[in-house]
C-alpha cells in the first residue's frame, strides 16, 4: 500500500491505495466521484479525462499513486459551485452537445484544455482539439458547437 | 412547445457527473464477476484448471460452465427459427473468440480479475471458419451438429409469386422482368461487419433478496421489460418478483437491445449466493462479448429497359451470423428483404436469405438493422444502372418513384408505405447541395487530375416497430400519466431512452396538451417497478410507438379531468380548453379554475361536506394506455456526398455531406438534427473506417480501439440537413422515427461517391470500407 | 482491464533513479508519463513488479538552449515539446512532430523520453531524432553515454539502452528547414509511415539532408538513397521529387498488417518521403 494525498476539487483527499490503482478508480471507486467515467483499455475514448495540475489527462492510464501531491478536477468540481455552470457545460446544454451522456464529462474536460489553450478555436482546431474524446451519438457537430458557444462567451 | 428547439431536461445531470450509470451502482455487501473467455475460435475444452484462482484471498467463487449449467439453462432467442444450444458459459466447445469459459465471483475488482487471469483452459483446437461463403461448405468446420454445412437458415424466399408462407413459389413475372429487360447490372456488395461501440460497455448489478425471493437487475440495456422477463424465466422467477433497471444507459445502437449471457449468470449467481454482484464489460471484452452488426453479402440483380425503368430485381443474401444464434439475430436480414422495394415502383422482386453460422461472436441489431443493409444493395444497383445508361443518378431514382398519389402503397414485400413523397425528397436535396453546380465543379477537378466524386442516395425506413404481429415481444408501447394533487404531471413511458431526449419531447407533448408548463412536468423510465409495462426503444420507435401511447394516456386522463372540471366550473366538458395552466370554457378564461384545483378536487371529491364524483367517476387522475400501431411508418430521404480522393495515398475525404429528411412531424427539432448526426457519423464511419476484421482462424484483429476505428470529430465534416414533413396517418402524431435514419443513406452515397472519383480507372463498384489502400491500388491499376 | 500488482516508488534525482532500479534486480521498470507502459500493463503483457517514477526528477523536463544547441529534457511531456517556442522558431520539425503524437490528452502526460525507450516501430519521434542528428544522452551507475540517434534505433521495441541505463535528454543542433509527413493509422493515431525530411542548405545548395523513416520497418531508419541523391543539389521541388523516388527502395523487410500491406507501405514511403522534404522546402529562407 501507499499513501496518496491528492487535491480534488479543491479538497485535499488522503488514502492508501495499491500503487496499481487506477486514478479512475481511486477517484469512482474511493472518493464516489463517479462522473468520471471508462470507456475503453487503451487510452482512446476519453471518457476517463479529468485535468491533473490543469492539464487534460486520461485518468484510466495513470495510477493514482502517480497523482500524489497534484490537483485533480473532475465534471464535479468544474463549476463554480455558486450554483452557475460552467460555460462549457452551459455550451453543452444550450447546443445540445450530448445525448447519452456518458462520454460528456470527458469531453467537457478536454474542451477545457483546449479552450485553456486557445480561447477563440477555429471549428478545424475544435475538432482536432478534441482528437482524444470519442462520441458515439452526436456526430460531433453540436459539440462544436458547444465550444463554439462557449468560446463566444468567454 | 411542440416543434420547438427546446434544450433537454435531461442535461444538468448529465454535464455535471450527476448521472447514476450501471457502474455507479453500489450495494452493501455486492461483490464482483469476470469472466474468462475463450482465446481460440474453436475447439474442446479438454480440461480447466481453476485451483490457483480459487486459491485467491478474497475469490468467493470459481465456476466452469458445467456447474453454470446447474443453474443457466440455455440461452433464449425470441425468433421462430432453428436455433443451435448456446449456454452462458461453455460447457465442452468454445466457437468463439471471447465467448465465455469460466466465471469467478470475488470481493474486489482487482482481485476478481486477477482470478479469471489465473484460470488456464486446455483445448483440443478444432479447425476454424471466417469466411460466411466458405462456411456454407461445411469446410474445414461444421460449428454444430444439427445445422449441416453451417446453414442457420437456407434460402428462404419471398416477394413476387411468393406466398405469404414461402411455400408456394411463382417464378413467372420475376423471369419475365428479365427477359425483357434492355440491360441487368449484377454486382456482389458485401455489407461488411462492424462493432457497435456504445461509449458505456455493457454492465449488470444483480440483487436477489433471500428474504423477499426478488430480484433487481439493473442493467445498461434499451429493453428493461423484455430483460425483467427473461431473468424471470431463466430463474424459474415470476415477472411480479423481479425488477429490470435501465439506470443512465450510455448508448446502445442495437447491442443493448439483448438479454445476454453475461445478465443470465450474474443474476442466476446472484439468486445462487445470496449477495449482489456487479460485472462491467471491459472494451476489450465488447469487441468479442457484445453483439456485432451488419456482416451481409448482398448478390444483386437489377433489370431495367434502356430508358432507366426498372422491371425487376434479385436480391440474395448471404448473412454471417457468428456462432450462435442470438435473440433478434435470424430475423434482422428479413428488415433487408423487407425493404427491398426502397422508393421504388418495382414490378417484381425476389429475395432469398440465408444464415451461416462462422466462428466469429454472434451478430444482431446494429443501429439501423436490416435497413441500411437493403438501402445499400439497392442504392448502389441503381447507381451501377445510372452509370451503366450514362444517366444522371438522380434522373434514375425520379424514373422508378413511386409517386405520392400510390399511398398507401402495398410493396412486393409485403409492406404497407404509409406516406411519401420521394420526388419533394430529391428535389430539395439537389437544390441544397447545388447538384448542377457540383456536377461541373467535379468535371473540373477531374479535369485537373483531382480524384473528386459526387454520391447521391434515397432511402426509405421500415420504422415505428410493431405492430405485434410482427414483432414476437409485442410491438405496442405503453404510458402511464397521472395528474398529482398539487396538478403536476408524472407520466412514465416503457420506451427506455439511451440518449433520445424522451424526458424533453415527451413533456413537451403532455405541455401541450394540458397547456401547463414543461417544468411542471416529470416523466419516468427505465424502471419496471415505476414504468410497468413496456417494449423498449429500438426501431425508431419512441416518438411512433412510445410517443403516442403517452398521447393516448394522456387524452384519457384529460377527459376524466375535464368531468371534474366541468362539475367544478358548472360548464359542458366539451366546452372546455386547457391553457395557461387553467381550465376553463373556451372564449372565457377568467371562468375556469386553476389546473392544480381541479387536480386537488378530483383527489379529495367533497362540495360542501358531501363527496360529489360527477358521472360516477371513480376519484384520482390517473391513466394508462397500450398503443398498437396499425402499422409501421415509412419515413425517408436524400442523402448527397462529396468526396475526394488523394490519388498519391488513396485517402478519401468527406467534402460535403447534404441530407434531407422526412420523419413526418417533429416534435423537437433540435434532438432530431442530433439524431441524424449521430446516424450519419456512424453510416459514414461504417463506409469510410469501421470494420471488424478476423484473421482466418479466427482471431479478431480489430479488438481494441488501437485498431478499430470510430469517427472523431475531425473525420467528420459539417452536416447540412434539411426537412420535408410528410406526417403518417399511422399514428395520432404523424411523427415517423428517426433515429437509425442516418445510417441509411450515407453508405450507398458515399461509396458512389467514391466509385464516381475512380470510375475513370474503369471501376464500377467498390466494397466497403474505403480502406486508402484500397482506392489506391484502383488508381494504380489493381482490382479492387 | 487491470494491470498485476506492483511496488511503486518514487525518484528524486537520476542517481536516485538508477539506485532504485538496481534494487529491484532486473524486474523494475522506470515510469514517467507511463502512456506506452500502462496500457501494456493493464493487458498484462509488461509486469514489472516496482515501478520507479521519474516524473518529477528535477531537470529532467524541459527544453533549453545550451551553447546553440537545442537540448530537450526526456521528461519533456510532448505538449511542451509541441508548444515550446525555442523550438518552434530554431526547430519546428521537432514540435510538429511532438504534436501529431496521439492526442491531446496522450501529449499532456506522454515524454519524450518514454517514447524513445519504448521505440515502438510506429512511433513519429524516432523518425525525427534521426532527420536532426540528435544524441541520445544516457546516465547509469557507470556514468553518462552519448549515443547518436543512427545508432540508438536498432529493432522491434529495441533501442542501444542498457537495462541499468536511463534517458535524460536528447541534444541537437537546430535545424530550420525540416518537416514531418505521416500517415495516420486511423484507428490508433500512430504512423503508417512517417518521414522527416532535414535539409542545410548554403548558396543555393543542398549540402547535405538527412531524411528519417518510421513505421514502415521494425525500427526508424535513415532514408540514406534520398540524402546522398540530395547532397549537391539544387533545393527545388523538382529535385526532391526526383530524390523522392529513391526512398525505401532498399528496405528489407518492411511491415504489413491489416491497416497497411507491405506492398502499399513500401508505396508510400517515396510519397511522404516527398511531403517531408516539400516541408523543409517551404521552410527555407525566401529569395
Amino acid at each position: 500500500m501507499a499513501n496518496v494525498s491528492i487535491t480534488v476539487n479543491g479538497k485535499l483527499r488522503t488514502a492508501d491505495v495499491e500503487p496499481r490503482l487506477l486514478l479512475v478508480h481511486f477517484l469512482r471507486e474511493q472518493l464516489n466521484l463517479t462522473g468520471t467515467h471508462v470507456g475503453c483499455d487503451t487510452s482512446q475514448c476519453g471518457a476517463c479525462t479529468v485535468l491533473v495540475d490543469g492539464r487534460s489527462a486520461k485518468s484510466c492510464t495513470i495510477f493514482a499513486v502517480q497523482a500524489d501531491g497534484s490537483e485533480v478536477t473532475t465534471i464535479e468540481g468544474l463549476a463554480a459551485g455558486d450554483g452557475q455552470l460552467h460555460p462549457l457545460q452551459d455550451g453543452f446544454w444550450e447546443e445540445h452537445g450530448l445525448q447519452c451522456g456518458y462520454c460528456t464529462p470527458g469531453m467537457i474536460m478536454s474542451a477545457v484544455d483546449l479552450l485553456n489553450n486557445n480561447p477563440s478555436p477555429s471549428e478545424r482546431e475544435i475538432r482536432e482539439g478534441l482528437d482524444g474524446n470519442f462520441c458515439r451519438c452526436t456526430g460531433y457537430q453540436h459539440i462544436v458547437n458547444a465550444v463554439q458557444h462557449a468560446a463566444n462567451k468567454g | 412547445m411542440v416543434g420547438q428547439r427546446i434544450k433537454r431536461r435531461e442535461d444538468p445531470r448529465l454535464i455535471q457527473g450527476r448521472a447514476t450509470y450501471v457502474d455507479d451502482i453500489k450495494i452493501v455487501g455486492m461483490e464482483h464477476v469476470a469472466f474468462a473467455r475463450s482465446d481460440i475460435a474453436h475447439g474442446r475444452i479438454r480440461s480447466i484448471d481453476t485451483s490457483a484462482a480459487e486459491a485467491m484471498a478474497g475469490v468467493t467463487a470459481v465456476l466452469t460452465g458445467a456447474q453454470v449449467a446447474e443453474f443457466v439453462g440455455p440461452v433464449p432467442i425470441i425468433t421462430p427459427f432453428p436455433s443451435p444450444d448456446h449456454r452462458a458459459v461453455v460447457v465442452d466447445t468454445v466457437r468463439y473468440v471471447g465467448e465465455a469459459v469460466a466465471v469467478v465471483v470475488a470481493t474486489d475488482r482487482y482481485i476478481v480479475k486477477d482470478a479469471a487471469d489465473a484460470i488456464v483452459v486446455d483445448y483440443d483446437v478444432l479447425p476454424a471458419v471466417v469466411d460466411t461463403e466458405q462456411a456454407m461448405t461445411g469446410q474445414p468446420a461444421q460449428l454444430h451438429a444439427d445445422f449441416e454445412n453451417n446453414l442457420a437458415i437456407a434460402l428462404v424466399p419471398s416477394g413476387t409469386g411468393v406466398s405469404p408462407d414461402g411455400q408456394t413459389v411463382d417464378d413467372t413475372a420475376i423471369d419475365k422482368a428479365f427477359a425483357d429487360a434492355d440491360v441487368v447490372v449484377s454486382q456482389r456488395m458485401v455489407n461488411h461487419r462492424l462493432a457497435p461501440s456504445a461509449i458505456e460497455p455493457r454492465g449488470t448489478v444483480a440483487h436477489y433478496e433471500p428474504g423477499h425471493d426478488k430480484m433487481t437487475i439493473w442493467s445498461s440495456t434499451q429493453v428493461p421489460h423484455l430483460l425483467r422477463g427473461f431473468i424471470a424465466r431463466m430463474n424459474d422467477m415470476g415477472e411480479d418478483q423481479v425488477r429490470a433497471i435501465a439506470p443512465e444507459v450510455g448508448g446502445g445502437f442495437g447491442a443493448k437491445i439483448q438479454a445476454y449471457p453475461e445478465d443470465y449468470v450474474v443474476a442466476g449467481l446472484s439468486k445462487k449466493l445470496g449477495i449482489a454482484l456487479k460485472w462491467i464489460e471491459d472494451r476489450s471484452e465488447a469487441f468479442l462479448a457484445t453483439t456485432h452488426g451488419r456482416g451481409v453479402i448482398g448478390y444483386i440483380d437489377i433489370a431495367a429497359t434502356k430508358a432507366g425503368k426498372v422491371l425487376g430485381m434479385k436480391l440474395r443474401l448471404i448473412a454471417d451470423i457468428g456462432a450462435y444464434n442470438t435473440l433478434f439475430t435470424a430475423a434482422i436480414p428479413t428488415f433487408t428483404t423487407l425493404m427491398a422495394n426502397a422508393t421504388y415502383d418495382i414490378p417484381a422482386i425476389r429475395t432469398t436469405i440465408t444464415e451461416v453460422f462462422t466462428n466469429k461472436t454472434p451478430t444482431d441489431a446494429y443501429r439501423g438493422a436490416g435497413r441500411p443493409e437493403a438501402t445499400y444493395f439497392v442504392e448502389r444497383g441503381l447507381d451501377m444502372l445510372a452509370r451503366k445508361l450514362d444517366m444522371d443518378p438522380a434522373d434514375v431514382r425520379r424514373r422508378n418513384f413511386i409517386q405520392p398519389d400510390q399511398f398507401p402503397y402495398t410493396t412486393q414485400m409485403g409492406a404497407v408505405y404509409d406516406s411519401g413523397d420521394y420526388t419533394a425528397a430529391l428535389d430539395r436535396a439537389l437544390q441544397n447541395s447545388g447538384w448542377d453546380k457540383l456536377k461541373v465543379e467535379r468535371d473540373q477537378a477531374q479535369a485537373e487530375g483531382r480524384l473528386v466524386g459526387l454520391g447521391l442516395a434515397m432511402y426509405v425506413e421500415v420504422c415505428g416497430l410493431g405492430p405485434s404481429a410482427v414483432l414476437p415481444t409485442g410491438g405496442w408501447e405503453h404510458s402511464q400519466v397521472t395528474i398529482e394533487r398539487d396538478g403536476r404531471i408524472n407520466a412514465t413511458t416503457g420506451a427506455s431512452p439511451h440518449g433520445q431526449g424522451n424526458e424533453t419531447t415527451f413533456a413537451q407533448m403532455l405541455a401541450d396538451q394540458f397547456g401547463v408548463p414543461l417544468d411542471h412536468i416529470t416523466i419516468h423510465h427505465g424502471d419496471t417497478a415505476v414504468a410497468k409495462q413496456g417494449i423498449g426503444t429500438f426501431g425508431s420507435r419512441s416518438q411512433a410507438v412510445g410517443g403516442a401511447a403517452l398521447h393516448l394516456a394522456g387524452g384519457k386522463v384529460k377527459k376524466k379531468m375535464a368531468k371534474f372540471a366541468a362539475s367544478l366550473i358548472e360548464a359542458h366538458e366539451d366546452d372546455l380548453v386547457f391553457e395557461n395552466g387553467r381550465i376553463s370554457v373556451k372564449g372565457a378564461p377568467d371562468s375556469g379554475k386553476s389546473f392544480a384545483e381541479v387536480a386537488s378536487y378530483a383527489y379529495v371529491p367533497v362540495v360542501g361536506g358531501a363527496v360529489q364524483l360527477p358521472d360516477g367517476l371513480e376519484p384520482g387522475l390517473s391513466e394508462e394506455a397500450f398503443f398498437e400501431p396499425s402499422n409501421n411508418t415509412y419515413p425517408f430521404g436524400c442523402h448527397i456526398a462529396l468526396l475526394e480522393i488523394d490519388r498519391e495515398t488513396g485517402e478519401p475525404t468527406l467534402l460535403r455531406f447534404v441530407a434531407v429528411d422526412d420523419a413526418g412531424n417533429l416534435i423537437n427539432p433540435l434532438i432530431v438534427e442530433g439524431q441524424i448526426h449521430g446516424g450519419l457519423a456512424q453510416g459514414i464511419g461504417q463506409a469510410m473506417i469501421e470494420e471488424v476484421r478476423y484473421s482466418e482462424d479466427g482471431q479478431p484483429l480489430t479488438g481494441s480501439f488501437m485498431d478499430y476505428a470510430i469517427p472523431r470529430a475531425a473525420d467528420l465534416p459539417r452536416f447540412e440537413l434539411d426537412s420535408t414533413v410528410t406526417p403518417t396517418p399511422v399514428n395520432p402524431l404523424g411523427a415517423k422515427g428517426v433515429g437509425e435514419a442516418g445510417t441509411l443513406g450515407s453508405t450507398p452515397c458515399i461509396v458512389s461517391a467514391a466509385v464516381d472519383a475512380l470510375s475513370q480507372f474503369g471501376v464500377t463498384h467498390i466494397d466497403m470500407m474505403l480502406r486508402p489502400e484500397k482506392l489506391w491500388q484502383i488508381i494504380n491499376g489493381g482490382q479492387s | 482491464m487491470i494491470p498485476s500488482a506492483f511496488e511503486y516508488e518514487r525518484a528524486t534525482s537520476v542517481d536516485d533513479a538508477l539506485a532504485k532500479l538496481a534494487a529491484t534486480g532486473a524486474t523494475g521498470k522506470f515510469i514517467a508519463g507511463g502512456h506506452s507502459l500502462v496500457p501494456l500493463m493493464k493487458f498484462r503483457l509488461n509486469e514489472p513488479t516496482t515501478l520507479i517514477d521519474i516524473a518529477r526528477i528535477p531537470g529532467l523536463a524541459g527544453v533549453r538552449d545550451v551553447d546553440g544547441a537545442i537540448e530537450v529534457g526526456a521528461g519533456t511531456v510532448h505538449h511542451d515539446v509541441a508548444t515550446s517556442s525555442l523550438l518552434r522558431q530554431q526547430c519546428p520539425v521537432v514540435a510538429e512532430t511532438a504534436g501529431t503524437i496521439g492526442d491531446p490528452q496522450v501529449r499532456n502526460r506522454g515524454t519524450l523520453g518514454g517514447s524513445l525507450a519504448h521505440a515502438d516501430p510506429a512511433a513519429d519521434y524516432p523518425a525525427v531524432m534521426l532527420a536532426v542528428d540528435a544524441e541520445i544522452h544516457l546516465r547509469s551507475s557507470r556514468g553518462p553515454r552519448v549515443v547518436p540517434a543512427s545508432d540508438f534505433f536498432q529493432d522491434l521495441f529495441t533501442v542501444d539502452l542498457a537495462p541499468d541505463e536511463i534517458i535524460t535528454a536528447v541534444r541537437f543542433a537546430p535545424v530550420r528547414a525540416a518537416a514531418y509527413a505521416k500517415l495516420y493509422q486511423r484507428a490508433s493515431r500512430f504512423a503508417i509511415v512517417g518521414v522527416a525530411a532535414a535539409l542545410d542548405v548554403a548558396d543555393g545548395v543542398i549540402r547535405s539532408a538527412r531524411v528519417g523513416l518510421t513505421g514502415a520497418v521494425s525500427h526508424a531508419v535513415r532514408l540514406t538513397a534520398v540524402e546522398e541523391a540530395l547532397a549537391g543539389r539544387q533545393p527545388t521541388s523538382e529535385v526532391v521529387a526526383e530524390a523522392a523516388q529513391l526512398a525505401g527502395s532498399d528496405l528489407e523487410d518492411v511491415a504489413g498488417d491489416i491497416h497497411a500491406s507491405e506492398t502499399y507501405r513500401r508505396a508510400m514511403v517515396p510519397v511522404f518521403a516527398k511531403r517531408a522534404l516539400d516541408g523543409a522546402l517551404a521552410r527555407l529562407p525566401q529569395r
